[in-house]
């Protein structure tokens, strides 16, 4: 990636009601589906969606938004840090199927 | 197991109800974050990585069958099925939601529990040996005093508000299983030249970005005296302590800073205030509490029990388990017996709601109905009859919970890590799970001996890297997960911290290198020696050798 290439964003929170991760989409409701969010192409386009954010964080729909770093495929964003893929599909998958298998359970 | 008196239950079911309280007008919009954060901090409630993380806390590591029953219940009805049990003997559940919160610890309430002091930077839940109360070495049982002060330290108006979080450890034993050099304060209970049972008191202890071994402040206090010279010590750091810098901020830099010696001058001269005060508990008081702690009422036991010769003949797992994770128990005919929470491949401390009902229905059965958690992150049951071991070891089995490796190399301290915790840098639970399936021949864990493996996914050293044997921490290198390996740490009386060995790992290569570190002692090795014990003799050079030579 250049230099000049502007970098993608996306914005983050966690619902007030129940923790869950969230992303904010075109239309302005929050969706767990990362792949459904809105991405931001320059930083003016990132601030909106940081201020948005922070509106719905007053008004106690999320909390702790945040702009992340994302990368288009198939021009669906994904997280592009290893945390924020983490944090977008559950804990890794060798843990996932470890806590199936070590402690007997259906892993959600 | 301690009771709650009418104290301790009205004052519960009131935070029940006032959090309650909190939670709806946060969800109302009348609170904001900033507002709501400390006070879901003070009921155990976190924002994790995943959603609202909810630890409760388990007072010095003691669960009777009925509140290991709700534990599972609330795995059950408000999480995922399953829960983590933490290094500080707590446990942890991923996936909470706040508008649940107050029915969770309304729940929790109806057996003796919550969440206070699992947060913020107060005097947290105090830790305790493990084999309270059972082990063959113990003078006292060190419940009673970890009770003492957590009646002290809940809600005390002067230390709600600390420069930082405080953890306490406390042992009863001349053996150390409680880390207690490596709390804020340690108490290590031993007897003096009169006879007389008393505290050696260590302060300044701690892991994280700064680990430091505690200092040992006062040799000898007299146990009536525990309260007001822990108070003493709160009061010093509480006015000292580098409330400017957060990194600064634990007792263990104002002890560093100061020096012991002079730590030592000011605690002294402040206890000289309050001794002999309100604080110096009446004998009755002591009594009332300790008779809480009494032992159950164990039956005779035959002198031998010929069915475990016989099994151990002919299952040499059996055999195995019963070398590691069966104890001597002070009362003969018992034992102690370690539920391993490390099966292989399993994320250590891990366990499921069937897995806390069938584990709370085998202590009923067979345990008194008392359960432990230990702070290497596996449940005990410390009262077994031994002619019980038998029907147990096969129970254990077909719940996966009888790994024959306590104290062994699989036996891994482990951190959440990046697979949960905001913090973290990298991930720590799959590096464990691919180390277990790497020693999973039994024969083999067994002929390496005592090995502590414990790992962080990030500094804060939640996985006591620094006093593992092998020592790894994950650090973030370019966004790719690398692992720092130290040699040489120990959490007990021979505390030391681990040196680091050189330049971190990759993920790829991590469970390679620590291979070629275990072949390296084993090559180094002489008779009776442990991987610690060979560290010690031969340095750093060979293991460094060897796996530094091939890259």
């Amino acid at each position: 990636m250049s230099k000049t290439q502007p970098s993608l964003q996306i914005l983050t929170a966690n619902r007030l009601t129940d923790g869950a991760v969230v992303y904010l989409t075109a239309a302005g409701t929050w969706t767990t589906e990362i792949r459904q969010s809105v991405v931001a192409r320059e930083e003016k386009a990132a601030s909106a969606l940081l201020a948005r954010g922070q509106k719905d964080a007053e008004s106690a729909v999320v909390v702790a938004p945040y702009l992340i770093a994302a990368i288009e495929d198939a021009d669906r964003p994904r997280a592009a840090s290893l945390r924020e893929q983490i944090r977008a599909a559950g804990p890794s998958q060798p843990v996932a199927d470890a806590v199936a298998t070590a402690v007997g359970l259906a892993y959600p | 197991m301690y009771r709650y008196d009418e104290f301790d239950r009205i004052f519960v079911a009131e935070r029940v109800a006032q959090f309650r309280d909190q939670v709806r007008r946060r969800l109302a919009g009348e609170l904001s974050e900033e507002e709501f954060r400390p006070l879901r901090l003070q009921n155990g409630l976190y924002l994790q990585l995943h959603a609202y993380m909810l630890r409760i806390a388990i007072p010095y590591g003691t669960l009777s069958s009925r509140q290991l029953r709700m534990l599972a219940h609330i795995a059950r009805r408000y999480d995922r099925g399953f829960g983590h049990f933490t290094t500080r003997q707590n446990i942890q559940f991923n996936w909470i939601k706040l508008e649940e919160t107050p029915d969770i610890l309304a729940d929790l309430a109806t057996v003796e529990m919550h969440g206070l002091q699992t947060s913020g930077n107060c005097i947290r839940n105090v830790t305790a040996d493990h084999w309270a109360g059972v082990a063959p070495d113990e003078i006292e049982d060190p419940r009673i005093w970890s009770e003492i002060v957590r009646q002290w330290s809940t809600l005390h108006p002067e230390f709600s508000f600390l420069p930082r979080k405080f953890k306490i450890a406390v042992t009863g034993a001349p053996n150390d299983r409680a880390a207690v050099k490596v709390h804020d304060i340690g108490l290590r209970m031993h007897r003096n030249a009169d006879g007389e049972a008393g505290f050696e008191v260590i302060v300044g202890g701690g892991l994280g970005r700064t680990p430091m071994i505690g200092k040992t402040i006062r040799e000898f206090l007299p146990k009536r005296h525990l309260l007001s010279y822990l108070e003493a010590i709160l009061r010093v750091y509480n006015e000292y302590g580098r409330r400017d810098n957060l990194f600064k901020s634990r007792i263990k830099i104002l002890v560093h800073e100061i020096g012991a010696a002079e730590m030592t001058r000011r605690v002294e001269e402040e206890w000289a205030q309050i001794r002999g005060g309100a604080l110096d508990l009446p004998i009755e008081t002591i009594a009332g509490i300790a008779a809480q702690f009494s032992p159950p009422a164990y039956a005779p036991q035959p002198a031998s029990v010929p069915q475990i010769d016989a099994l151990r003949f002919a299952e040499p797992a059996f055999a195995r388990w019963l070398k590691t994770n069966v104890a001597a128990h002070r009362k003969s005919g018992y034992a102690i017996v370690t539920l391993s929470l490390k099966p292989e491949g399993g994320p250590p401390g891990d366990a499921s709601a069937a897995q806390m009902d069938a584990v709370a229905d085998l202590a009923d059965q067979h345990g008194f109905g008392e359960i432990r958690v230990s702070h290497e992150q596996n449940l005990l049951l410390p009262h077994v009859p031994r002619a019980a071991l038998p029907a147990l070891w096969r129970a254990l089995g077909g719940l996966n919970l009888a790994t024959p490796n306590a104290g062994k190399i699989t036996d891994i301290i482990c951190c959440p890590g990046l697979d949960y915790c905001s913090l973290a840098n990298a991930r720590s639970i799959p590096v464990s799970q691919r180390l277990t399936r790497r020693f999973n021949d039994l024969a083999r864990v067994h002929d390496i001996g005592d090995l502590k493996i414990k790992m962080s996914g990030c500094i804060n050293a939640c996985g006591h890297h620094h006093v593992g044997h092998i020592g790894l921490l994950g650090v973030d290198k370019g966004g790719e997960e690398f692992y720092q390996i130290t040699l040489g740490g120990s959490a007990e009386g021979d505390a030391s911290l681990g040196a680091i060995l050189g330049p971190a790992v990759s993920s790829a290569e991590v469970v390679d290198a620590v291979e070629t570190l275990v072949e390296t002692y084993i090559a180094e090795r002489r008779q009776g020696e442990r991987f610690l014990d060979t560290y010690r003799r031969v340095g750093a050079a060979p293991f460094k050798e060897r796996l530094y030579a091939v890259a």
